[in-house]
């Protein structure tokens, strides 16, 4: 295609070219939130007709990691603003860093994943035949605390009253839970392999104050997937907590 | 959008403000109120995802033409969520919940 140092020969200025890449990136961001938009409507009729083990079932989840997850994500997605503002301003080494810091944040935040989800497979509560919400009070490890485990045993014992197909409910959460969690860790992994063609790409100086294109829009997809995380974090960890 | 280069010090304000809406839904989460523990969530979120949108990702800069595709999205979400409650909803109640369960799930 006819090109003119940075300006492909279909565009009139430069201006032109980076806004119709942005329409585009937010055109495929909008399919984004229908794709993710199904599995949260699937959450919603589900909470709403078993509200008890969705409760139950958000409650076994570590709060303090996932708070820690979503201080790190925010973190990311300023250090990827930041990378962008460094294209912007013409500071190579500075948009390097911000986007080497944005990849070791993103990649912290799948490791933190990886604790909880190695966590939820030692208390049987991943759905199929071994799972089991009462798994982790009726075994107990040796260094749980007897208090916490003596909470959550009344806890299930006043949900099964209410739901005596507690067991079979709280796989619905965690089917979700997994869903959910599991296709917002591979947008995270598409990302940081984005992150790593761009870091290379910045490094061989291909970004300028006047082209920049690739860091602004894979910042697009990278906040987008720090919204998704927004309304997860709320959504999945932070049902029950109040009793 | 393009030449409107946003200074960090704004960044930085969105990200603390950020911190402090996250504060302020697990601090709500603790507080029972009832169903509006739900509302109250989603209201932090929204108004989270707000600041991303407008600031992070540059919309409060942008063309009216990207402003047309991110109220599309919404729109669109709106009406998938919208009309496939209006159609649950409006069940008999215990529709969802009845539903049988498989044996290999309740043993």
């Amino acid at each position: 295609m006819h090109r003119t140092g940075e300006l492909y020969g279909q565009f009139e200025t430069l201006e032109q070219q980076k806004e119709s890449a942005a329409l585009g990136m937010w055109v495929f961001l909008s399919t984004e939130v229908l794709f993710f938009g199904g599995l949260f409507m699937t959450y919603t009729l589900n909470r709403h007709y078993y509200g008890t083990a969705f409760g139950v079932g958000s409650n076994t989840l570590d709060l303090k990691l996932g708070g820690l997850n979503t201080v790190i994500l925010i973190l990311s997605s300023l250090t990827m603003a930041m990378s962008v503002w460094a294209s912007h301003v013409g500071k190579r080494k500075a948009t390097t860093s911000f986007l080497v810091a944005t990849l070791i944040l993103g990649t912290a935040f799948l490791g933190v994943k990886v604790i909880e989800y190695k966590q939820k497979f030692d208390h049987h509560l991943v759905p199929g035949y071994h799972f089991q919400i009462d798994y982790r009070a009726q075994h107990p490890a040796p260094n749980d605390d007897p208090k916490e485990i003596e909470a959550e045993k009344e806890e299930l014992s006043k949900a099964f009253a209410k739901d005596p197909d507690l067991n079979a409910h709280a796989q619905l959460y965690f089917s979700l839970y997994f869903g959910m969690t599991g296709l917002h860790a591979l947008h995270m992994i598409v990302g940081a392999g984005m992150l790593l063609w761009l870091i290379r790409q910045s490094m061989l100086g291909r970004f300028t104050p006047t082209y920049n294109t690739p860091v602004e829009m894979i910042g697009l997809y990278w906040h987008f997937v720090d919204i998704v995380w927004i309304y997860l974090f709320p959504l999945l960890y932070l049902i029950d907590r109040h009793q | 959008m393009s030449d409107h280069i946003v200074p960090p010090k704004v960044y930085v304000g969105i990200f603390l403000s950020l911190m402090v809406l996250t504060a302020a839904t697990v601090g709500a989460a603790y507080v029972n109120l009832g169903p509006f523990n739900i509302v109250i969530a989603l209201a932090i979120a929204t108004l989270k995802a707000t600041l991303v949108v407008l600031f992070f990702m540059h919309a409060r800069y942008s063309p009216g033409r990207t402003h047309m595709v991110i109220i599309a999205a919404v729109f669109w979400l709106a009406i998938m969520l919208a009309l496939t409650l209006s159609d649950y909803v409006t069940r008999a109640r215990d529709v969802g919940a009845t539903t049988s369960v498989p044996q290999m799930l309740t043993s």
